[in-house]
């Protein structure tokens, strides 16, 4: 097990590296930041002392080696845009983002499971009808749409909850943290809802699937022929099998909520680490950008290892790289 | 039954010396909350509030006394400055003229500031106390844009000139300012928010909390807006100006901008400019930018009021000029040009192109007030008049950094004369580019001729206002009217919604300023 989890660490840095060089070749080949960063009224020379300012006026391969340098001692950089170590700027938003992602798992693995369990089991009932018709609506419809529409009917129409913003904050071992309180929860609610649409669909149509082939399949049958309560088929031999698979989308899919909750964070106007990615984007904010795909490639690896881990305590016939 | 009473009567009288709070929502957040970081219009807007300038500008960028209550050129690179008397920082001590010392050297001298204000205080060659309150100038060239150029410097207390660095300004530590609110908190990202500073020497700041919210999502911001989440946002998108101007709930101000959208052509390349084809796309021996009657061709093709009234949605105004003529320095003998395209087709064959030629235009499509829709626009009136024109558009992180390069032939922008006059533009987009001088810094087209530096370069060292008002105005003349050295399309309009009863007079600067936000009664 120690030996798997080194194996993987050694694999993530390679990863790293590659990702590092890739973004910073491709940010370089997209423009100038100094075009970007400077006021438009700036002349040669004010140009020439940013680009100076900010390590630019040297050849590329040069910077990339001064971040590699850097990298190893943990200082990815410093912001162009805000001056500050980058790492320091995106773990300042991380928690905004953390929390409406996990919020918005919760609401999709809460409501999901249930939901896909009922169409599952009863494929021909009129709810079960109306719970899929609604999945493929929650598959198509894009977020930023389904995002305003939100505001629209909720903040604009009815009053019942803020349309944009994240609300006060406590600080919970130093992590400021809105979710504690109801106005903080009043204010993640809509854009949590949002990203949960399409999690929530796929996790309800991946449950119904997984129920409907389980179900004919011999060891359901001998339960059910054994005697056992109707419960105890589908709660404990039925959900066992059916969370396997589940397990890996539901991590995949942590991750991808956190790493690209970009079009819901700009709407809500979320202070999270996504809107401040695309800002860096359009900024050429490259250390800002490099870091941040460091940190979301580094989250993958890390939720992945958590999945596989997961997934030879739930089947006990998976054996983490013994086998081999 | 007492202590309701008591408590009744304390809000009573609280709401009495303020009116409740306000919260704005702005367009794009702040880099950092050091005043002298970053030279942006979203920073330098948030600074205003805490920090003041000596000289500030009105609505109509008009100059007004600031933390200097009046100032005079002694001689053509000499200026005195007479502070104002029994001003306090926000920390009880009074400002004097060491401060502004101090300022002046801070600077040039913010480590790994992206922008940095060093443009705007270069000029001065030293900065000397006379008394606590009176200051003296010394410019190397007569430089008679000094005032304008102080509306932008923010000053700070000299301790803090002194030692604070950028993450104190963030961390609020070193937010003491002049100015009528003090920091209360920073979110990076998310938020700002101020006090009301009650020693404040000027008129009272009319909210006594103001929070200052970013949401850089248009749609987002409106709806913010209708759920009266704010009180008050900026940059109103155009699609919303008709449905929101009927909202009973809404109440809308606007302002011509100092923004000018305007193409640029490439009149610098003697040969085969490169996105100059035949009508058969095959490239160009000649570059007929260089004619300047191809240039007048491409001015009359356009209709500008189509754009205005269709694209902008109304909320634009046809360009003849750098700057609207209600500013300082701008001519009022070029109006915008008619939309003439029997005439754009007889100087095109003039011209020696009777069937035009084929054409690349370029411009961004997330800079300006729907800039992609206009540049489609301008193509096809160019296509309708002979010169077959493609366009293509890419984000502005992409086409700054090529159009500086010189990599187009043809392209469209958009020019803010921060100082509220024409020299900026005259001396950045048409003056002949010289990297020393700093001329001709935006001048991608390469536009250049003896004559028009010799009138920007006198009127730019010309300390009398009138005068170098009049030299400004027909440098404007020869630049558009004689040469057309760039093809002046619209003003941008800024448009500011807000609660119905609160008001907002629209500045000219684009700038958000919440101590100019006045209460409904």
């Amino acid at each position: 097990m120690g030996v798997y989890a080194l194996r993987r660490l050694a694999q993530s840095l390679v990863v790293l590296f590659v990702t590092s060089g890739l973004v910073f070749a491709g940010l370089y080949l997209v423009g100038d930041p100094v075009e970007i960063l400077v006021n438009p009224n700036a002349d040669q020379e004010e140009k020439l002392r940013t680009a100076a300012a900010l390590g630019l006026d040297r050849p590329l391969l040069h910077q990339y080696a001064i971040f590699l340098k850097g990298a190893f001692s943990g200082d990815l950089g410093r912001s162009f845009v805000f001056g500050q170590p980058a790492l320091e700027v995106i773990l300042e938003r991380m928690p905004a983002t953390l929390e409406l992602a996990f919020l918005a798992m919760l609401i999709s693995v809460a409501l999901g499971i249930p939901l896909g369990l009922y169409a599952g089991l009863r494929p021909h009932a009129l709810g079960s009808r109306a719970i899929m018709a609604g999945s493929i609506l929650g598959f198509s419809l894009p977020t930023f749409w389904v995002g305003l529409l939100l505001i629209l009917v909720f903040a604009v129409q009815l009053g019942w909850l803020p349309s944009t913003g994240r609300g006060p904050t406590e600080a919970v071992l130093g992590v400021p943290l809105s979710l504690l309180t109801w106005e903080g929860l009043r204010h993640a609610l809509l854009p949590a809802t949002n990203l949960a649409l399409f999690k929530l669909s796929l996790i309800i149509r991946l449950v119904r699937a997984q129920v409907r082939e389980q179900a004919l399949l011999d060891y359901v049958k001998f339960a059910r022929a054994k005697g056992l309560p109707r419960s105890r088929v589908v709660g404990v031999h039925l959900m066992k099998n059916i969370l396997i698979p589940l397990v890996t989308v539901i991590g995949l899919e942590l991750g991808s909520v956190i790493a690209f909750a970009i079009v819901t964070e700009s709407i809500f106007a979320w202070p999270g680490m996504g809107k401040l990615v695309i800002d860096s984007i359009f900024q050429l904010d490259r250390p800002v950008v490099v870091a941040y795909l460091m940190v979301t490639v580094f989250l993958f690896i890390c939720i992945n290892l958590v999945v596989d881990l997961l997934y030879s305590a739930l089947d006990p016939r998976v054996r983490l790289g013994a086998a081999k | 039954m007492l202590k309701t009473l008591a408590s009744l009567l304390f809000a009573g009288l609280a709401g009495a010396v303020h009116a409740q709070d306000l919260t704005i929502a702005l367009s794009a957040p702040v880099s950092a909350l050091d005043p002298h970081f970053h030279n942006l219009g979203p920073n330098n807007q948030v600074s205003k509030h805490v920090f003041e300038t000596l000289v500030k500008a009105d609505a109509q960028q008009n100059l007004k006394p600031g933390l200097a209550e009046s100032w005079r050129a002694i001689d053509d690179t000499t200026w005195e400055w007479k502070l104002r008397k029994g001003v306090r920082w926000h920390d009880g001590s009074e400002f004097t003229s060491d401060d502004v010392i101090a300022t002046f050297k801070r600077i040039p001298n913010v480590p790994n500031s992206p922008a940095s204000f060093a443009i705007y205080t270069r000029a001065v060659s030293e900065v000397a106390a006379v008394d606590r309150h009176t200051l003296r100038m010394k410019t190397a060239r007569p430089h008679p844009l000094l005032p304008n150029d102080l509306i932008s410097i923010h000053i700070v207390p000299k301790a803090i000139a002194e030692s604070a660095k950028t993450e104190d300004f963030n961390s609020g530590k070193a937010m003491i300012g002049t100015g009528p609110y003090r920091w209360a908190e920073y979110v990076a990202g998310d938020r700002v928010v101020f006090v009301a500073n009650d020693k404040y020497w000027g008129a009272r700041a009319p909210y006594a909390k103001v929070r200052m919210r970013f949401i850089s999502n248009a749609a987002a911001r409106v709806a913010a807006l209708l759920a009266g989440d704010v009180q008050m946002i900026e940059n109103v998108p155009t699609a919303d100006v008709g449905r929101l101007s009927k909202d009973a709930r809404v109440q809308l101000s606007s302002a011509i901008s100092n923004r000018m959208i305007y193409l640029h052509m490439d009149s610098g390349r003697e040969r085969a400019s490169p996105f100059v084809t035949d009508k058969a796309g095959k490239p160009l021996e000649a570059n007929p930018f260089r004619d300047p009657r191809v240039r007048k061709a491409i001015s009359k093709a356009i209709d500008r009021d189509a754009i205005v009234s269709r694209v902008m949605e109304g909320q634009a105004k046809a360009a003849g000029q750098f700057l609207h003529e209600s500013f300082f320095g701008t001519s009022k003998r070029l109006p915008p040009e008619k939309h003439d395209p029997e005439g754009a087709k007889k100087l095109l064959a003039e011209a020696g192109y009777p069937d035009g030629f084929g054409l690349t235009l370029h411009a961004p499509n997330n800079r300006y007030i729907n800039d992609e829709k206009v540049a489609q626009a301008v193509a096809q009136y160019l296509t309708r008049a002979g010169i077959a024109t493609k366009l293509e558009t890419m984000p502005s992180n992409i086409f700054f950094s090529r159009g500086s390069k010189l990599e187009f032939s043809f392209l469209l922008a958009g020019w803010g004369a921060e100082t509220g006059e024409t020299s900026s533009s005259l001396r950045s987009l048409v003056a002949t580019f010289d990297a020393k001088a700093g001329m001709g810094a935006a001048n991608r087209g390469r536009f250049s001729d003896a004559g028009l530096d010799a009138v920007i370069q006198t009127a730019l060292t010309t300390i009398d206002d009138t005068k170098r008002g009049l030299m400004l105005a027909a440098a404007s003349e020869k630049a558009i009217g004689e040469h057309m050295a760039l093809v002046p399309l619209h003003y941008e309009v800024s448009i500011w919604g807000a609660r119905k009863g609160i008001a907002y007079t629209a500045r000219a600067d684009q700038y958000t300023l919440a101590f100019e936000v006045r209460p409904g009664k």
